[in-house]
């Protein structure tokens, strides 16, 4: 009898309004899946035949650069804050360990990097937890240090040469049997530990409490200021790590090289249902956010749509899934 | 108490208070103006050939970013944040420069109102789109900042175009006395004729209600909605000026948005406006962008890297504000 009662329930809720409000409020990634799903159908449509595995691991491996970036942006964004930085740490890590490869070594180059990486994040973090300055300044600060620092490297190093190294070629473009890209071998650990962490710990946790709340958190004992440290090292290193893939999957190593998907990645944030005045969202979403935009990109690309109809249409779908966004949770 | 009496002493002391209150209220941007001074005479002694030329490119160079940035003080006053003035000036300087080519001088006047309303235009739909659909501000105008720029490539695919003769003399040059730079009159001649009659309006007042608080601003009867689309069309308004200092500059029009937007909020930062809004004025902004670029120009002059100035740049953004959330800080627990 309950079984009846419970699939009773479950189709009313489907059927209506309310519980489709409902469903995008407590679970977007699955309307977001479907909206995918709608573009990947748009593609095959558009170009019959298109739609393959190797075309689908090519789209994998193009959206998993920005969806570590995103990744970034949406535990910033669970605290309130935003992390520009993540475009000058991504570039400049790529550059630089293409830099040391030929000289100290592959290993060296990315624990210099990383160790780097950390040290920005944990000046960022100082910044905003302790001394409270807005996030969106000090990481902007923190950009323009580290990409004069870069290019100060770039003159430097300008006689040695550069290369992206081999591995990260391999790992940034490279594909099992020419479908799986070997950059899920990187990827696939991390994001489950994005999501464990979010929604598992107690670190995570407090990531959402001081985003929700602050004053709150603050009150119920948590100290802010060291969660906002940890999550700024945090979040450089994995831009850090990010930035070997953008090298490895362009084959280029420059200063400048990811500064373009900065603003995606917060993009990708928004559209996978993180709000960006914090306590709300997760990376689950995220990672659908930035294979939604990888896919647009794609479908106009192949359309031959020229680059000023594709930034168009992403401004246009980031304001819409956001309004959307805003409608159903600002009813409870 | 009714029946106070001014004795001249009283005048006085209430004279004095006055300007007390104004130094007190305005002493960020003083503070700047000294720093700016320093930096002058450190200029001057560095390089004792800095002069004229000198001041003369300082002007041209910092105009657009300056306009830029009194754009964005406007709107970050009446607590929003706009990131799509970079892409607003890529779009109304192309606009303008592809009208311009191979047009008459009067016809350029047209093109000038013309590009100004556009950018009224653009502000209102930066205004109504973050009103209407009530998403934080930030994410309406990183979209639009995409949509911008697309609509930038489309109008010009490559830098080009031209302006008009009267267009480039106007930034260029000097006035009256050859110490007086035609692009700082203009700027300022500007910032007086738009913004100082509005700031002393009602509608001024407004803006900064609305930013210090939305909900006391509603409930004494300010029109948020309405203010805060005023506050972006003012926005689009700078920046399509902003837009046309550029074309006037370089005399082509460039579809691809230069560091503005970001530079900006770090000018307005600095300018000491807050961004959690209701604070500041336009000429802090302005004073800030002059001191970042001579901070450039330093040290060039001192054979120092040119990236290591970006570093300057970004450790100055992060230090002064550091610095300012302290002082407040010791404010509230003494």
């Amino acid at each position: 009898m309950s079984a009846i009662t419970d699939t009773a329930e479950t189709r009313s809720k489907w059927l209506t309004a309310a519980g489709w409000q409902a469903l995008f409020r407590e679970r977007p990634i699955i309307p977001l899946i479907g909206l995918l799903a709608i573009l990947v159908v748009v593609s095959e449509l558009i170009r019959p035949g298109i739609v393959s595995a190797n075309w689908a691991g090519v789209i994998v491996r193009a959206a998993i650069p920005l969806a570590i970036l995103a990744g970034c942006q949406t535990m910033t964004m669970l605290t309130g804050g935003i992390d520009l930085s993540v475009g000058a740490i991504a570039s400049a890590s790529g550059f630089v360990v293409a830099t040391l490869v030929g000289g100290p070594g592959l290993g060296l180059g990315i624990i210099v990097v990383l160790v780097a990486a950390a040290i920005a994040g944990l000046i960022t973090g100082i910044g905003v937890g302790v001394f409270r300055v807005h996030p969106l300044i000090m990481t902007l600060g923190m950009s323009l240090v580290i990409l004069g620092l870069a290019n100060v490297w770039q003159l430097q190093m300008v006689q040695t040469g550069s290369g992206v190294p081999e591995e990260f070629r391999d790992l940034g473009a490279g594909m099992f049997f020419g479908v799986v890209p070997k950059s899920l071998l990187l990827f696939v650990p991390l994001a489950v530990l994005i999501i464990l962490m979010l929604s598992r710990t107690g670190f995570g946790r407090l990531l959402y409490a001081i985003g929700d709340n602050p004053i709150a958190s603050r009150l119920s004992g948590a100290r802010s200021w060291q969660v906002l440290i940890a999550l700024y090292v945090l979040s450089a290193v994995i831009a850090g790590i990010a930035g070997f893939l953008f090298s490895g999957l362009t084959n280029v190593a420059s200063v400048t090289l990811a500064d373009s998907a900065l603003l995606p990645s917060v993009a990708a944030a928004v559209i996978g249902g993180t709000s960006i005045l914090g306590g709300r969202g997760g990376y689950g979403g995220t990672i659908v956010g930035a294979l939604i935009l990888t896919v647009i990109s794609s479908i106009l690309s192949s359309l031959g749509y020229p680059e000023a109809v594709r930034q168009i249409l992403f401004g246009s779908i980031i304001v819409f899934v956001a309004a959307a966004y805003t409608r159903v949770t600002a009813e409870t | 108490m009714s029946t106070t009496v001014i004795t001249p002493e009283r005048e006085r002391a209430s004279w004095i208070d006055g300007i007390a209150t104004t130094l007190r209220r305005n002493s960020w941007t003083i503070g700047l103006v000294g720093i700016l001074a320093v930096l002058l005479i450190v200029t001057r002694v560095i390089q004792p050939t800095y002069g004229i030329t000198g001041i003369q490119g300082l002007a041209v160079s910092v105009l657009p970013l300056a306009l830029a940035a009194v754009a964005q003080a406007i709107v970050v006053i009446a607590r929003g944040i706009d990131l799509s003035v970079g892409s607003m000036m890529a779009l109304t300087s192309v606009v303008s420069a592809r009208l311009m080519e191979d047009q008459t001088e009067e016809f350029a006047i047209l093109v000038v109102v013309g590009v100004l309303v556009l950018g009224l235009v653009l502000g209102a739909i930066n205004g109504t789109l973050v009103v209407v659909t009530r998403v934080p501000d930030i994410v309406v105008t990183l979209s639009m900042l995409f949509i911008w720029a697309g609509c930038a490539l489309l109008v010009l695919n490559t830098p080009g175009g031209g302006s008009a003769e009267w267009l480039r003399s106007l930034t260029s040059g000097s006035l009256i006395n050859e110490w007086i730079p035609k692009a700082a009159v203009v700027l300022l001649a500007v910032v007086a004729v738009i913004w100082i009659p509005i700031r002393r309006s009602r509608l001024g007042l407004s803006l900064y209600a609305i930013g210090s608080d939305p909900a006391a601003a509603y409930r004494s009867g300010v029109a948020v909605s309405r203010t805060k689309i005023f506050a972006y069309m003012l926005c689009g308004l700078f920046s399509a000026l902003a837009g046309l200092s550029l074309t006037a500059s370089t005399g082509i029009g460039t579809p691809v948005p230069g560091p503005y937007t970001l530079l900006s909020v770090a000018a307005v930062v600095l300018g000491g406006v807050s961004l959690a809004g209701g604070r500041g004025g336009v000429f802090g902004p302005i004073v800030a962008v002059v001191i970042l670029s001579l901070i450039r120009t330093d040290m060039t002059f001192l054979n120092v890297n040119t990236n290591l100035a970006t570093v300057a740049q970004g450790v100055i953004l992060v230090g002064v504000v550091m610095v300012g959330s302290l002082i407040q800080m010791r404010r509230k627990n003494p």
